[in-house]
């Protein structure tokens, strides 16, 4: 039987269409405790930075209606790190591993991606829009041309496929799909989180000790869906959409309006084995419609 | 850890806001202080809820909560028979088989119910066991905490019985091995001065949001001496000596 959910990006090669969103899973550990992690068909890293980070003090996690701001701040290991512990355990795994690297300056980018460009990994994810370190990840991903800059050099160093990691947050989402393109991107993932706020009124003070924080989960996916549908009709590179997704429908509308891909974040905290489910289905649909291929149905909208 | 549903036996407010509630569990092992993400919904809340585990019993587990908002008042609706999910056991809990002799356990408000099965636990390897349990108003759990415990101290910073005023007014650490405390964080801020002044090794069951509950995102940051460390997996229960305030 021909396999019908699998999917190659800037040639890498995808079991299915369904990946585990960045900063939500880990490294994999754990939900491979839930579940063979193999079965998925791709893991993007929690974000990278080429020093290890503590990561933002104060709340992290505030749930709101359909959905949660996170305020983590890039904790992670470091690069370095990550190519010694965490990827050789990843490996193991027969899924795609996508590493998703931040960071607040460009030089550090590019060292990251000289250091991974050495390693097993077989995508790089730019995240040039991680709200919350306050230096560097907002304004690399706001500004379309500074983006075609910062895309460019990282470009040139990356010796791996180069998909970069767009935010919402963008002035104009369809001038910042433009520009990653035009400065050479393999592929597109959106959308990041929704900079957003709340308050204790109790205490009289802003939640998160950084004020913003980034929104996520079921609140957001009418207004990802609309951005990834933009996207996918002004550029030719492959496009992966996200934000929001929770059920067999989310994931067909993004494939619907374009998308080749899927990823899935916030879902996984309220349905910890949601992502077995969610490909399960994805192949019955498949079945069910007579589809040759999922990307039967890919931009039909 | 598993991820699974089980059914409700009952779930009885005990005390105004208090619940117990009893569920089936699968015959993983339970060590006491570890917790458990659960929920009763799909669509209305975006997160689980941990939930310290109160009872452990061979074929069910019990937890005690206070409605605090949307997620336990959804949980404080369900009836004998409905379906709960059930993601745990979760987290490093209290290390009962490291200590010996006389054992103090503190808990103050709804940080009270992880201390239960610790408290079967300790007496268990007979130890003498001296519990604290600190409340606002309404008492809770006494009946059952009295059945296991050596020497039982009540405070009540508003009701009628016991001590007026704070539980930690009670505390003198010098006589103990080994302290375990969960409560407010001001309260086991104070415990562990107190334990620190005295030399007398103080572990502290730690309260924080979560979203995933197993690790994975991040977001349950807690400060101590080696950085900052996950309160679902490397916590909720750590020693005074590797936690920073
Ligand atoms: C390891 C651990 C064990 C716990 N054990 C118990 C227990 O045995 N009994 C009990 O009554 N409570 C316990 N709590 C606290 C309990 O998780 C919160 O009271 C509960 O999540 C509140 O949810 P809500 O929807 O009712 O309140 P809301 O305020 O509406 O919750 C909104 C969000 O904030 C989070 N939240 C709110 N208050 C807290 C809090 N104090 N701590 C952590 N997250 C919070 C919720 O999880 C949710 O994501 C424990 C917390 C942790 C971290
Ligand atoms: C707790 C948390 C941590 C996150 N960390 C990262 C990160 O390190 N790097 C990144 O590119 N995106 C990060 N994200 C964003 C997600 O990957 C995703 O883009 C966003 O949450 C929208 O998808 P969702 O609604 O399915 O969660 C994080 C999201 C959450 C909720
Ligand atoms: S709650 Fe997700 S890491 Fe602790």
């Amino acid at each position: 039987m021909k396999n019908k959910l699998e999917t190659i990006i800037n040639g890498v090669k995808f079991k299915n269409p369904i990946i585990a969103a960045s900063g939500c899973y880990g490294f994999g550990r754990e939900y491979n405790e839930l579940y063979d992690i193999s079965l998925l068909g791709g893991i993007s890293s929690k974000g990278l930075t080429l020093e290890p980070r503590q990561g933002n003090k104060g709340i992290r996690i505030w749930e709101t209606a359909s959905g949660m701001m996170n305020s983590v701040g890039l904790q992670n290991p470091g690069v370095h790190r990550f190519i010694e512990e965490e990827l050789p355990w990843m490996r193991k795994h027969d899924t795609v591993i996508i590493a998703n690297l931040g960071g607040s300056l460009i030089e550090d980018y590019i060292e990251g991606i000289n250091l991974l460009n050495k390693t097993e990994v077989n995508m790089i994810e730019l995240n040039i829009s991680c709200p919350n370190v306050k230096t560097g990840g907002m304004a690399l991903g706001i500004k379309a041309d500074i983006a075609f800059e910062a895309v460019k050099l990282c470009k040139q160093a990356s010796k791996k496929p180069l998909m970069v990691k767009l935010s919402p947050n963008a002035e104009n989402i369809i001038e910042m799909a433009q520009a990653c393109e035009a400065a050479g991107a393999d592929s597109l993932s959106l959308v990041n989180t929704f900079n957003a706020m709340a308050v204790d009124v109790r205490n009289k003070k802003a939640v998160f000790n950084n004020t913003y924080a980034g929104l996520s989960g079921a609140a957001i996916k009418p207004i990802a869906l609309r951005m990834v549908h933009q996207v996918c009709k002004n550029v030719k590179i492959p496009v992966v959409g996200l934000g929001g997704i929770y059920t067999l429908e989310d994931i067909l509308s993004f494939i619907m309006v374009g998308a080749t891909a899927v990823q899935v974040g916030t879902a996984n905290f309220n349905e910890p084995n949601i992502l077995p489910t969610l490909i399960q289905q994805l192949e019955q649909y498949c079945e069910e419609e007579k589809l040759n291929h999922i990307s039967d149905i890919q931009g039909i909208i | 850890m598993e991820y699974y549903q089980s059914e409700i036996i009952f779930n009885q407010e005990i005390a105004p806001d208090i619940f117990l509630m009893e569920v089936t569990r699968n015959k993983e092992e339970i060590e006491p202080g570890q917790f458990f993400m659960l929920k009763t919904w799909r669509d209305e809340l975006t997160l689980m809820r941990p939930i310290s585990v109160y009872n452990v019993l061979p074929k069910q587990v019990q937890f005690m909560y206070r409605v605090a908002g949307k997620g336990t008042e959804l949980l404080s609706n369900a009836k004998p028979g409905d379906a709960i999910q059930l993601l745990g056991p979760l987290g490093t809990g209290f290390p009962y088989k490291e200590v010996h002799g006389e054992i103090a356990l503190l808990g103050g408000g709804i940080g009270i119910p992880p201390l239960f099965e610790t408290a079967k636990k300790l007496k268990a390897l007979n130890n003498k066991l001296t519990v604290y349990l600190g409340f606002k108003k309404e008492l809770f759990a006494i009946d059952d905490f009295a059945g296991v415990a050596d020497h039982l101290f009540i405070a009540s910073e508003e009701g009628e019985e016991g001590y007026r005023g704070f539980i930690t007014d009670l505390l003198r650490p010098e006589k103990f091995d080994a302290v375990f405390t969960c409560g407010p964080e001001v309260m086991m801020e104070k415990v562990w001065r107190m334990c620190k002044e005295k030399q007398v090794p103080v572990w502290l069951s730690m309260e924080r949001r979560m979203a995933c509950g197993i690790g994975a995102c991040l977001g349950c940051n807690c400060d101590t001496i080696h950085g900052t460390v996950r309160a679902c997996k490397e916590g909720p229960v750590f020693s005074g000596d590797v936690l920073v305030f």
